[in-house]
């Protein structure tokens, strides 16, 4: 199929020996190498290229730019999608795949474009009014509305294959901008001898100048690109965009690879996050234009002036027989002058009732008709450009003028944004009608248009000034050389804000393109009494697009200002945050994907485990033995086995993720005694003891068994979850409060493996597992602890209970874990010894009734949990004074109940909400369940829970609500001491 | 127009560089924070409710120059004294808390 082409036959940065072949919607399309994809498309006649947002109303390309508010695809297939690309600053490259976004069933005819009949529900403040005002209800009614018209294009669903990376890097000289002010900055920066590195979001390097149609301008350009390229100190990144500006000069940049298509399986990253340092930074990011408002200013057809040029000059586009510009400034001259110059009859709408005589004269010479003092009041076309209808300022009076194509200039933005990021508010500068950078930090310089510069010449010499400037500020003053100069004078530039043509009846005037913003939006948001400009944008939607309203900002504060009678500076700008361009999630992320980005930590018995049916659960950080094969085949299943071989013979389990801490020294002893809130000083030498910790706001921080080897030595344990925190915890306590103390800790966590051997035949396995040991309950009681040598190293024995079992923990070099693991199921074998993994342990200590992860959760107090009766009163604790606040005292306080289910068929669930026989079921009840396991000893569901009142409701009937399910569960209230109350196990 | 603002000389140590007095200049993420470093803690053994109570929940949250506690968690797990601008950031001198422990 061939195309007519809509391309000039020469001149323009594209390479016609090299046409690319691409798709849009499933159609091939052809362009040049050096195009973008907006370009291409232009070149091949297609104007129409989405719908907008709300309206579904047709759109074409607006800008040539990072800026373009409509022209948006996704790009890509598979887990490769990328959503919202704006078609402007995507290189194309052979093979893109390109799909039209918010469209259905297709761009051309698009059925939602009934929107614009129910234009009156879509007015500002629409989703407010929907989901919170009165009308809240009916949101079930709008979602799949919304929903479908909503869709800004689709993320993928797949893993993205591609590879991300990151990099830091470190320069003197950052330039920001690869335009006229940008090259003569870096190269002078580079001159006086800085390392410099140029960023350009483009592809090439050039800036406006790409997008001029002077040779001398071009000459200029090639000329100090070739000499950058030769210099050593001098780092060009294109593709390249700086996203934002942080604390410290950092700078976050992005740099894509995706048009070289790169291959993850070489190593080839499609993007790359540098995190650069720099000890200068120069803003050269130039400016963006305006666009007018009148109605239907959103036709494709109608684009920014420079817009125009830049497919004019750079993409050699050829646009039809009839173009309008309309504007209120110098600059769009030029783009009618190269209009003129391809061809076609130009007509020139200028705002202002006199324009400068040598303007005059050029554009008389190139044949462009111009009318002053004349406004577009609306344009006439559906899916493309017919006619404009103007309006003379002075008298009102009407013409039509046909055209194929409108460029509209309503002046420039200075681009501020990276300047703002670090919280520099910009300033409203009248001469512009626009904001400017607010000051600059030290080190930073801004260059050329961010200045409000306009005129190449001017913005070369101010460059190299502050290019030797930013570099002498780093330390490097070399004259190696001078900036070329530009030869000729600038162009004029002279601007005029004039009062905007209001809609009228002919259709909408947009503000916002992308988020269809238009100026009644901001007239009925003023209306309703809207007077911060930071409400008006989220109340209308107003720059909250993919595009952050880089086109729409200023014309929407004019309006506002002008609606309140008010001067803009004083109306105000919003914030501006990073980043400055969409960025993909994949680039943010980088190589912190799958086991980068969260590490697992396994235990020293892992290998054996997997090797000997173990099914693993993730516990934070750690790959947990969650239940065994031999048991069954399912943790519901399997659990149940494992419980009831620790309560009737014998089992064996990994607790090597218990977190572990040496204490060593002559205070160690006393440390002890202060953190936890039991007394620690007296403990014999050979013996452990259990111990609450509580945070200096009297809440529980963790509990866990001391055990203490001499004198000076303990051995701490602590809760797995709990670790890292209690290790930081009593650091800072020994560094900063108590320094006087004589302890040093040391964490031991990874040096020891740790396990339990538990249940009634626990004695009688490790008799046989170490014969020249006694383990007689005379020579190793409960709590007792010693140290024995096993294979020549050392082996911690410490008689301690989490089931309620008769126990020991067992901790060797974590080396010598699986040896030992090994040797006790051997040992064991004749006594049914067997492993059981964490589910089994959990469901175990809640039968015992011991608090553990969920029950000390940073809220519940040492009373809250029954264990109030260990506080010390003979001595001081961490936390100790605040125990004693009133709302702590109240006896009213969630605390610790166990829980039996009444129903023979019903289960308790975690989380399910208590509610007393006779409660209402609403609202958040007196308690909820924290932990819940099938008791194989009482052959039911029980619980431990939070209940208001705790214990002083036992015997009480309850309900457990647990709404997800719609379950209600009749339910008791008792001691959550489920087994051996008297711990008569525990001394066997 | 390139006005300049109080903002530190260039290149000085912001808060994404922490000088760790035992182990040099390192990233922040290599650090934990843990507040204001000019509360006085009571002393072991000493002080009332109200005392306690001031220490735990009341803090200042100062704009400007600020001396808080930071851990060097990934590293020699010092604990130490910064002195960082909370308007912008920039770090000044730190010193371990604990010069007694220092090795
Ligand atoms: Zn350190």
């Amino acid at each position: 199929m061939t195309r007519k082409s809509h391309r000039l036959p020469v001149g323009g940065h594209i390479d016609r020996s090299q046409p690319v072949s691409f798709s849009l919607d499933g159609r091939t399309y052809s362009g040049f190498a050096g195009d973008s994809l907006a370009s291409a498309l232009l070149g091949q006649g297609v104007q129409l290229v989405g719908r907008s947002f709300k309206y579904h109303r047709p759109r074409g390309f607006l800008a040539a730019g990072v800026e373009e508010p409509n022209g948006l695809f996704t790009v890509g297939q598979g887990g490769r999608v990328t959503p919202n690309l704006a078609g402007t600053s995507t290189a194309l490259y052979p093979g893109l795949e390109a799909r039209c976004q918010n469209a259905w069933p297709s761009v051309d005819f698009d059925l939602m474009a009934i929107n614009s009949w129910a234009a009156p529900l879509l007015t500002a403040g629409f989703y407010y009014k929907t989901f919170m005002g009165p009308l809240r209800g009916s949101w079930m009614f709008y979602e799949p509305f919304i929903r479908r018209a909503a869709g800004l294009g689709q993320a993928a669903n797949q893993a993205d294959p591609d590879r991300y990376e990151r990099r830091h890097a470190y320069t003197d000289v950052a330039v920001i901008g690869s335009g006229a002010a940008g090259l003569a900055a870096a190269l002078s920066a580079a001159q006086a001898g800085a390392r410099v590195m140029l960023i350009e979001q483009d592809w090439l390097l050039g800036g406006g100048l790409l997008s001029s149609s002077d040779s001398g301008e071009e000459q200029w350009r090639r000329q100090v690109i070739g000499q950058l390229q030769t210099l050593p100190n001098v780092e060009l990144l294109t593709n390249t965009t700086a996203l934002g500006l942080y604390d410290g000069n950092t700078l976050a940049l992005v740099e894509k690879h995706d048009h070289e298509r790169p291959d993850p399986q070489r190593g080839q990253a499609r993007e790359v996050v540098i995190t650069l340092h720099a000890k200068s930074i120069i803003f050269a990011t130039g400016a963006i234009e305006r666009p007018l408002v009148f109605a239907n200013n959103d036709r494709p057809g109608v684009m920014l002036a420079s817009a125009i040029g830049t497919y004019v000059n750079r993409y050699a586009v050829s646009f039809g027989e009839r173009a309008l510009i309309a504007c209120n400034n110098d600059s769009a001259h030029r783009v009618a002058l190269d209009l003129a110059a391809t061809g076609l009859k130009v007509t020139l709408a200028e705002q202002r009732l006199e324009l400068n005589p040598k303007s005059t004269e050029l554009l008389k010479k190139a044949g462009v008709a111009v009318l002053t003092g004349t406004q577009v009041a609306y344009v006439l076309g559906q899916k493309s450009l017919t006619s404009a209808r103007l309006r003379r300022i002075t008298d009102n009076t009407e013409l039509t003028v046909e055209c194929d194509v409108l460029g509209m200039s309503g002046g420039w933005n200075p681009v501020v944004h990276l300047t703002s990021h670090t919280g520099i508010k910009p300033n409203y500068s009248p001469e512009l009608d626009a904001f400017v950078p607010g000051g600059y930090a030290s080190g930073h310089f801004g260059v050329g248009l961010i200045n409000g510069t306009f005129g190449l010449r001017a913005a070369i010499s101010e460059a190299a000034g502050i290019g030797r400037k930013a570099a002498m500020a780093t330390g490097h003053s070399a004259s190696n050389g001078a900036v070329p100069t530009l030869e000729g004078t600038d162009h004029s530039y002279s601007f005029e804000a004039l009062p905007q043509a209001v809609a009228g009846k002919h259709g909408k005037a947009f503000l916002d393109f992308q988020n269809d913003v238009t100026t009644k939006d901001v007239d009925q948001a003023h209306d309703e009494g809207y007077v911060s400009v930071e409400h008006l944008k989220r109340y209308t939607t107003l720059g909250m697009g993919t595009d952050q309203g880089k086109t729409s900002n200023i014309n929407a504060i004019s309006r506002m200002a002008h609606l309140r009678d008010l001067e803009i500076p004083v109306a105000g700008t919003t914030t501006f945050r990073p980043p400055y361009t969409p960025v993909s999630l994949g680039a943010l992320v980088g190589r912190h994907v799958k086991h980068h980005f969260r590490p697992i930590r396994r235990s020293p018995l892992h290998d054996w485990h997997a090797a000997n049916g173990g099914a693993f659960i993730e516990a934070g950080p750690w790959l947990r033995a969650w239940y065994y094969q031999w048991a069954g085949n399912s943790a519901e299943a399997a659990y149940l086995e494992e419980m009831k071989l620790v309560r009737s013979a014998v089992g064996l389990s990994d607790v090597s993720t218990l977190g572990k801490i040496d204490v060593q020294g002559p205070d160690a002893a006393e440390f002890l005694n202060r953190v936890y809130v039991n007394g620690f000083a007296k403990l014999p030498v050979g013996k452990a003891r259990y111990g609450v910790m509580l945070n200096d706001d009297a809440t529980v921080l963790d509990d866990g068994t001391t055990a203490r080897f001499s004198d000076t030595q303990f051995f701490m344990t602590t809760t797995t979850a709990q670790a890292a925190e209690v290790m930081s915890r009593l650091e800072f306590l020994l560094q900063t409060a108590w320094p006087d103390l004589k302890v040093n800790i040391t964490s031991l966590t990874d040096q020891w493996a740790g396990m339990c051997v538990a249940g009634p035949k626990a004695r009688a396995v490790l008799e046989a597992a170490l014969p020249v040991t006694d383990v007689s309950d005379a020579a190793l009681p409960h709590m007792g602890v010693r140290e024995v040598s096993f294979n020549g190293v050392a082996l911690r024995i410490l008689r301690l209970s989490f089931s309620g079992e008769l126990a020991y923990e067992l901790y060797v070099p974590a080396d010598c874990g699986i040896a030992l693991w090994e040797h006790l199921l051997r040992a064991g074998q004749s006594f049914g010894i067997r492993p059981y993994g964490l589910e089994a342990l959990a469901s175990l200590r809640i039968e015992k009734g011991h608090a553990a992860g969920l029950e000390l959760d940073h809220r519940t107090t040492l009373d809250d949990l029954g264990l109030g009766k260990m506080a010390s009163k003979e001595k001081d604790f961490v936390g100790r004074e605040l125990r004693l606040r009133d709302g702590l005292q109240d006896s009213n306080r969630w605390s610790l109940v166990g829980i039996e289910c009444l129903e023979p068929n019903a289960r308790l669930r975690g989380g399910a909400i208590l509610f007393a026989a006779s409660d209402e079921l609403k609202g958040h009840g007196r308690g909820y369940i924290t932990s819940v396991t099938w008791s194989v000893e009482l052959n039911k569901y029980i619980a431990l829970g939070l209940y208001h009142g705790g214990l002083r409701h036992v015997g009480e009937e309850i309900i457990c609500a647990f709404p997800l399910k719609q379950e209600t569960v009749r339910a008791r209230i008792v001691s959550p001491i489920f087994i051996d109350a008297s711990g008569a196990r525990l001394h066997a | 127009m390139n006005t300049v603002l109080a903002f530190g000389p260039i290149g000085s140590n912001s808060m994404l560089r922490i000088n760790c007095p035992h182990c040099g200049e390192r990233d922040y993420t290599e650090f934990r924070y843990a507040g204001d470093a000019n509360k006085a803690r009571p002393a072991h053994g000493t002080g009332d409710l109200k005392t306690w109570h001031d220490y735990v929940f009341i803090f200042d949250n100062p704009k400007g120059p600020h001396r808080e506690y930071w851990q060097h968690v990934f590293g020699c797990r010092q604990w130490l004294i910064l002195e960082r601008n909370t308007a912008t950031n920039i770090t000044g001198a730190s010193q371990l808390t604990d010069t007694s422990r220092a090795s």
